[in-house]
């Protein structure tokens, strides 16, 4: 059987994960177009994390097709590989290099050759640097670039690792709970700037803050079990009968 | 930008510290009176240039644990690698000055009833071959073990404890008679070094300079490392390793290329000890050498370069007093010394000297930004 050739971005087709006989995933499906946000929603262990773990290449499924592009299998490829695919990841909890400072975070992070030899004879050309500008200014972090990225707030890590990734220049996001631990005014900023993000780039988030999804006003999908339980605008998949059961309890 | 010239600033110290030292100990052996308190004793002069060799390795060390998390407790093989390295070589020196007069064959050798030298001694005779042995091989070591280790993502505590097995299984082999290393008692009686006999003050003298000078460019050519964008990928895969991957960083090649570069500086730093300590055999393999220079890191401060050098200092002049003084104590001592540092200083002396020096530096602006305020309010 060859691997259908589907004009999506990201094309999932019965994925499943199996951790010792449990079904993490289950025949998961799940397509996401060029340039679209779609927030993806669900109880605890629903398998949205597990999802983004395929994505990037962190856990292999036991089953199914991964396909990048219509044409790059990620179920073969390793994290690197994806990474350099153009598929960038924002984890749950901030994970920005502490030690470092914020622009070294975002050095690290822009789009260069990665090699070791590369690396150690790296310069950084005046364009880099412009781009640096932009990107420290897109995050609001210019006042901080000199900071170690640990002497920071938890919603200003949460925005550089962001940066982090719109350096990395990926064609899709992964965005895990970019709201958690935000106060209201960060959380809104976040919407803006994730919808600024979503016009040029494909966008999954990943989150519990309902509000915060409807602010978003993009397509949802519903995760349940390791499967799509329902999928469309946020009013629609909330009326379904299933997901308030899921949510509120059997 | 600040600590960029603070970091210029220590590289200023050591290279200058190590100068003085290449300098003045030769002046103080050869032109100080003898009576007088400046002078340095001949036997005192190899003694100093192993310290220099235990920072070069030292130096090493901190390279990989300080800056890429990688704890290596089985460097000292690396070490001893380039040590027999150096030792074939002087081997091959005497000639036939050894005691049963071969003029190829090495003593023991003859006294094992070897006919002829084997394959892997051919060339140790031309000293460009050993020196390329020197790094070539702890490179080799380095990269085979490491290929395996950091694919497999092997890391922490259980990296520390194969890195611990590599040094022991070569101790044991290197035990053995037909390893053709010279068994239990290692390789030793050594004549001269490139025609220079090594019992001569100036021979010592020139290989102490030589070992200031080696420990100099190893520092430099760290600091040059450790500050290059490849410098950053290795701090961020000690901080958050699974992060770097996901940036697209292959964190095993860095691993691997950090990994072969520290082996050969170790190699370098046993090769040059050799020489000015007159012997090499497998207790060098042993896992407790390797373990010490974890210690000589930990006091010095780790990650910090500096650090390394000066606690690899500090610890075996300890050492040498200690041995002399209370020898049963030194064990009891160095363990001791480790839990100190561990709970109460845990980044060293360098580390907290720089925590104390930034404290008071901010209490002084502090001091100075209070009275342009109240200035200011009247």
């Amino acid at each position: 059987m060859t691997a259908p050739i589907t004009p999506a971005l990201l094309y999932l087709d019965n994925i499943t994960v199996t951790f010792d006989g449990f079904r993490a995933l289950n025949a998961l499906s799940l397509a996401v177009d060029h340039a679209e946000m779609r927030a993806i929603i669900g109880p605890n262990g629903a398998g949205k994390t597990t999802m983004m773990d395929v994505i990037t290449g962190k856990t292999r499924p036991n089953q199914g097709t991964a396909l990048f592009e219509g044409s790059h299998d990620l179920t073969a490829l390793d994290e690197a590989a994806i990474a350099e695919l153009g598929i960038g990841r924002k984890f749950q909890t901030p994970t920005v290099f502490e030690m470092h400072s914020v622009e070294d975070n975002l050095l690290l992070a822009s789009r260069s050759r990665r090699g070791p030899f590369s690396t150690l004879f790296a310069r950084q050309t005046p364009r880099e640097r412009e781009r640096m500008d932009m990107l420290l200014d897109r995050v609001r972090l210019t006042a901080h670039r000199r900071r170690k990225a640990g002497e920071l707030s938890h919603g200003q890590k949460q925005w550089l690792e962001i940066g982090m990734l719109l350096a990395q220049e990926p064609k899709l996001l992964l965005i895990d709970e970019p709201a958690a631990g935000m106060t209201d005014q960060e959380t809104a900023d976040t919407v803006d700037l994730l919808r600024d993000i979503a016009t040029t780039k494909a966008v999954i988030v990943v989150e519990h803050d309902m509000t915060f999804v409807r602010d978003l006003g993009v397509k949802v999908t519903c995760l349940h079990e390791g499967s799509v339980l329902a999928e469309g605008p946020l009013d629609a998949v909330s009326a379904n009968e299933r997901v308030v059961e899921v949510y509120l309890g059997r | 930008m600040r600590t960029r010239s603070v970091l210029d600033r220590q590289t200023i110290v050591v290279i200058g510290f190590l100068a003085g030292a290449a300098m003045l100990v030769p002046i103080f052996n050869g032109l100080v009176a003898q009576d007088s308190a400046l002078h340095v004793p001949d036997h005192l002069v190899p003694l100093l240039g192993k310290y220099l060799c235990f920072a070069l390795l030292a130096l090493s060390v901190d390279l990989i644990w300080g800056f890429c998390g990688i704890l290596s407790l089985g460097h000292g093989a690396f070490f001893a690698l380039g040590g027999y390295a150096m030792g074939m070589y002087l081997m091959r020196q005497v000639g036939s000055r050894g005691v049963y007069a071969h003029p190829v064959l090495p003593d023991f050798m003859v006294f094992l009833n070897w006919q002829e030298l084997p394959w892997f001694w051919y060339g140790s005779d031309i000293f460009p071959i050993a020196v390329l042995m020197v790094v070539l091989a702890p490179g080799i070591l380095a990269l085979a073990f490491g290929w395996f280790a950091f694919r497999s993502r092997v890391t922490g505590v259980y990296l520390s404890i194969i890195t611990q097995a590599m040094t022991f299984a070569l101790m044991l082999a290197f035990f053995r008679n037909d390893m053709g290393f010279g068994g239990n008692n290692g390789l030793t009686d050594f004549k001269d070094i490139l025609g220079f006999p090594l019992q001569a003050g100036s021979t010592r003298l020139v290989l102490f300079v030589v070992s200031a000078i080696a420990l100099g460019l190893g520092y430099l050519l760290c600091r040059w490392l450790v500050e290059s964008k490849f410098g950053k990928v290795l701090v961020a895969i000690r901080d958050a390793e699974n992060r770097t991957r996901f940036l697209g960083y292959r964190v095993e090649r860095y691993k691997l290329t950090v990994f072969i570069i520290s082996a050969m500086l170790a190699g370098l730093a046993g090769a040059l000890y050799v020489p000015q300590v007159g012997i090499i055999n497998p207790g060098e393999f042993a896992p407790e050498n390797s373990i010490e220079i974890v210690i000589w890191v930990a006091v010095g401060g780790r990650g910090t370069l500096a650090g390394a050098i000066l606690g690899a200092l500090v610890v075996n002049a300890g050492k040498t007093w200690f041995t002399g003084a209370l020898p049963e104590f030194w064990l009891f001592a160095l363990g001791g010394l480790f839990v100190f540092v561990t709970l109460l200083m845990p980044r060293g002396i360098l580390g907290t000297g720089q925590e104390l020096w930034d404290r008071m530096r901010q209490r002084s602006q502090l001091h100075q930004a209070a009275p342009a305020t109240s200035q200011a309010a009247e």
